[in-house]
């Protein structure tokens, strides 16, 4: 698993107030699905900026973004590259 | 056409956010004008649940929280105001909002209803 998937399962399991464990998760599975709330998602939103200082730009304030780990890595992945 | 979006939150998880994430929580979801006049966990969390009820009413995505502002009137009342992609998606639609909120104990929520002349 890579970094960046480690750290994203454990702000999941600090922030998204999941009924699952974050990290008994696929990475395909629907977070929403697992409990998350939008409100929780704005949690999750701002501890992964934090965690890698970046700032999600309003487009990507999609419920599509923070659906499943593989499309917070994803997006995170984006928001970092060229570092 | 009619929409409505009805949401609902837990006052101590916003304020919650507020003890973990401070400022930028409440700097990246309310504007400068909601967070002047919102400055209790339950009059923040009504405006959180009016947002979300904004976008399910509209069906909006990829929108910025502060692009959705509950303005108060003098008479205590409130209305959606909307701005950038939001407003663009309203416009869109031909859309008039209509919001009411209510808090209670832990809870707060918040209820729209969209006049839509174009779906």
């Amino acid at each position: 698993m890579s970094e960046n998937a480690t750290k994203i399962r454990n702000i999941l399991k600090e922030h998204g107030r999941l009924t699952k464990d974050a990290s008994a998760l696929g990475e395909r599975d629907d977070l929403y699905q697992a409990g998350m709330t939008s409100h929780a998602s704005v949690n999750v939103m701002l501890a992964l900026e934090g965690e890698f200082d970046v700032e999600f730009p309003d487009h990507m304030l999609k419920r599509s973004v923070f659906e499943s780990i593989a499309a917070i890595t994803s997006a995170i992945d984006e928001l970092t590259q060229g570092r | 056409m009619l929409r409505v979006g009805v949401d609902l939150v837990q006052v101590s998880r916003i304020a919650a956010s507020i003890a973990t994430f401070g400022e930028r929580f409440v700097q990246r979801v309310f504007t400068p004008a909601e967070a002047a006049y919102a400055t209790t966990p339950e009059r923040l969390a009504a405006r959180f649940a009016a947002k979300e009820a904004v976008k399910k009413a509209l069906e909006l995505d990829g929108v910025a929280w502060r692009d959705i502002e509950v303005a108060r009137r003098a008479s205590g009342a409130c209305d959606v105001v909307l701005h950038g992609a939001a407003r663009a998606a309203a416009d869109a639609m031909g859309a008039r909002l209509a919001l009411s909120m209510s808090h209670e104990g832990d809870y707060a929520t918040a209820m729209v209803v969209a006049s839509c002349e174009r779906s």
